[in-house]
């Protein structure tokens, strides 16, 4: 039986959110920051989905019976580029938190019991 | 050049500090770490530069105020495409408003750190300025991927400003502080994807109008969407379940900086009325009034949770960031009275307790630098150098906080109570309202007496000369400012209940957005299904 798109897609982003969202609950800055990451490709593939899914479709106007939505795949862009430059600034920001505080724990300090 | 002027004037607030913030890159850093830092060239042009362009963002939204205050609906269409297709900036009363306030809380803020903060780490003003674009790009935009986009400028200047001057503290404040709002702004995305999925369109004016033709299993997603922006909009505003974030957030970061945070929780505010209080409002058909049942009642716990905050904070600084979340609660609680009453009172007491907020910010941290060794800490410790000025400045904002007569935050919250009065939630309202004053008079007092009488006579007196004129003059001009909205409580109501009506007004509204596509009347192909009946003529 073949699996729908729409399903396997939407499994997908569930599943990369649910690593994300797993990920960023860790105690670690850079755990924190692959969270962060993950959950934004699952957001960007929401976005992406939310103009429908289409095949063979392109996204301008041509001559062609169906054209894609272009409107998200340009909204993506801009989430992408903006998503990208904070992911570079919450790395720095992590570093030099670790580098003053003397740890990688998000709380910036080693506590009994403190997640790994 | 005037009429140039005039055809651009929505989109100048946006320019204005970019352009700055440009050249203060241009002009370069003083270099950080040199001790000559406060006396340097180059830092003398960019305060200079900066100072001039925040008065003349000053005057920009003055002149924008006075020109919305007509009912005048000024639109800027970037590269002249029509809405919805392309990029609308619109500003109406009530974005001419938020665009005057930032500017009055700008414009002091800087002055405040031209007293020294700004040398105490690299690029201030450019990120000052950058967080400025932000902040009216916010304001005058028309569409919600633009304030999604504008949102982000705000924050990414502000990630960098929260950790100016540097230290563990801060980074470990400003580690959580980015994380966080990274999360929101992935909800902010998904929010605004499931809004276009559903409806077609991002634009707040065709939004309007979409919304309610969206019915059955379709209006159910929608209103998730709804939902989902009001996580991201309470969490900027700092509304209750996520509001945990602030109070060390503000603490940490140095005063100008936090002052001028006064103004980020705005912008949550500001989109929760634009987004739940005229998109998903009354006339929003099936999703009519989404959030309504949650925002009152959340925006009340917030009040009490911000002041009980507040009783148990062991700083001063602390204390403020307390009362920052207790006051955003109190204008809140006004927004979920849904009416334009309510909406005209919340945004005047809004009004003050920002102007107030921030001159507290810088307040606490004059009376910190006077106390020696204790510094902000609400312990006896050495007197102040200042006593009677910096007694005096206090006193005024805790009365205006609190809300005490003749103070314009009594005002507000007068008028906020008699907004109040028939709602079902009035006897619950009044008394958080007025036990929530009470305890930050109390709160205040407390601080007080511990800062100014309470003084151990053994502990030297402090090294401090007292809070130098730029520094002392820009936090009295705040609160100046405040007190002049207390004489001029008449025309600031008018124009704040004017404002909230013309919220109301969608038709206007759909008029100035798309005229093309006949105002009120537009229709819309959208959600757009690929199945386009036939190419438009021409095509190719």
């Amino acid at each position: 039986m073949m699996i729908s798109m729409e399903f396997l897609l939407a499994t997908g982003i569930g599943f990369v959110t649910a690593c994300g969202l797993y990920l960023m609950l860790r105690g670690r800055s850079f755990t924190v920051v692959l969270g962060l990451s993950l959950l934004g490709y699952a957001v960007n593939v929401f976005i992406f989905a939310m103009g429908r899914l289409w095949q063979a479709a392109p996204p301008i106007l041509s001559q062609g019976p169906v054209f894609a939505d272009p409107l998200p795949q340009a909204l993506v862009l801009t989430a992408i580029v903006i998503g990208f430059a904070t992911t570079g600034f919450v790395i720095e920001l992590a570093l030099r938190s670790r580098a003053d505080n003397g740890s990688d724990h998000v709380d910036a300090a080693e506590t009994e019991g403190s997640a790994r | 050049m005037m009429m140039w002027l005039k055809d651009h004037l929505a989109v100048l607030p946006v320019l204005l500090p970019a352009i700055t913030a440009a050249l203060l890159l241009l002009i370069g850093d003083h270099g950080a770490g040199s001790r000559s830092g406060h006396g340097h060239r180059k830092l003398l042009w960019a305060r200079r530069l900066s100072l001039a362009s925040a008065f003349l963002g000053l005057l920009l939204a003055a002149w924008l105020v006075q020109r919305a205050g007509s009912g005048e609906l000024i639109t800027y269409r970037a590269g002249d495409w029509p809405a919805p297709f392309g990029i609308l900036l619109l500003v109406d009363r009530l974005g001419a408003l938020m665009l005057l306030l930032s500017a009055c809380v700008a414009l002091p803020v800087l002055w405040y750190a031209c007293g020294g903060w700004d040398a105490h780490g690299r690029y201030f003003h450019a990120l000052f300025q950058f967080q400025l674009m932000g902040l009216a790009g916010a304001f005058v935009t028309g569409d919600l991927f633009n304030l999604f986009v504008f949102f982000e400028v705000l924050l990414i200047a502000s990630y960098v400003l929260m950790v100016h001057g540097q230290g563990g503290a801060r980074f470990k404040a400003g580690l959580h502080y980015v994380v966080l709002n990274l999360l929101a702004s992935a909800l902010f995305l998904i929010g605004a994807a499931l809004v276009y999925a559903k409806t077609g369109t991002l634009n707040f004016a065709d939004l309007a109008l979409r919304v309610p033709q969206v019915s059955g299993p379709d209006a159910a997603l929608l209103q998730v969407a709804a939902w989902v922006l009001f996580v991201v909009f309470g969490f900027k505003a700092a509304l209750m379940p996520m509001a945990m974030w602030l109070p060390n957030t503000y603490a940490s970061a140095c005063a100008p900086v936090a002052a001028l945070f006064a103004i980020m929780t705005k912008v949550g505010v500001y989109a929760i009325l634009r987004v739940h209080g005229v998109v998903f409002g009354a006339s929003a058909g099936a999703s009519a009034l989404t959030v309504e049942p949650v925002l009152l009642p959340l925006a009340l716990a917030t009040s009490l949770t911000g002041v009980l905050g507040a009783l148990a904070a062991r700083t001063l600084a602390r204390l403020v960031a307390w009362l920052t979340v207790a006051s955003v609660g109190t204008v809140l609680a006004g927004l979920g009275l849904f009416g334009t009453a309510a909406w005209g009172a919340a945004l005047y007491y809004m009004l003050n307790s920002t102007l107030v907020i921030a001159a507290l910010f810088m307040l606490a941290e004059l009376v910190a630098a006077q106390r020696g060794e204790a510094q902000g800490l609400l312990v006896p410790a050495s007197p102040l150098a200042q006593p009677t000025l910096l007694g005096l400045m206090l006193l005024l904002a805790a009365a205006s906080t609190a809300g005490l007569p003749p103070l314009p935050g009594f005002i507000g919250k007068l008028m906020l109570l008699e907004a109040a009065s028939g709602h079902a939630w009035a006897v619950s309202f009044w008394a958080v309202v007025l036990g929530v004053g009470f305890l930050t008079l109390l709160g205040l007092a407390r601080a007080g007496s511990i800062l100014f009488w309470h003084v151990r006579d053994d502990a030297p007196v402090a090294a401090s000369a007292g809070g130098s004129a730029k520094l002392v003059t820009a936090t009295a001009s705040l609160l100046l400012a405040s007190v002049l909205m207390s004489v001029a409580a008449a025309p600031v109501q008018r124009y704040t209940e004017a404002a909230a009506v013309q919220l109301m007004d969608l038709s206007a509204y759909a008029e100035a957005a798309l005229p093309e596509q006949g105002g009120a009347a537009a229709r819309s192909t959208r959600p757009y299904d690929g199945r386009m009946p036939s190419p438009p003529a021409g095509a190719q």
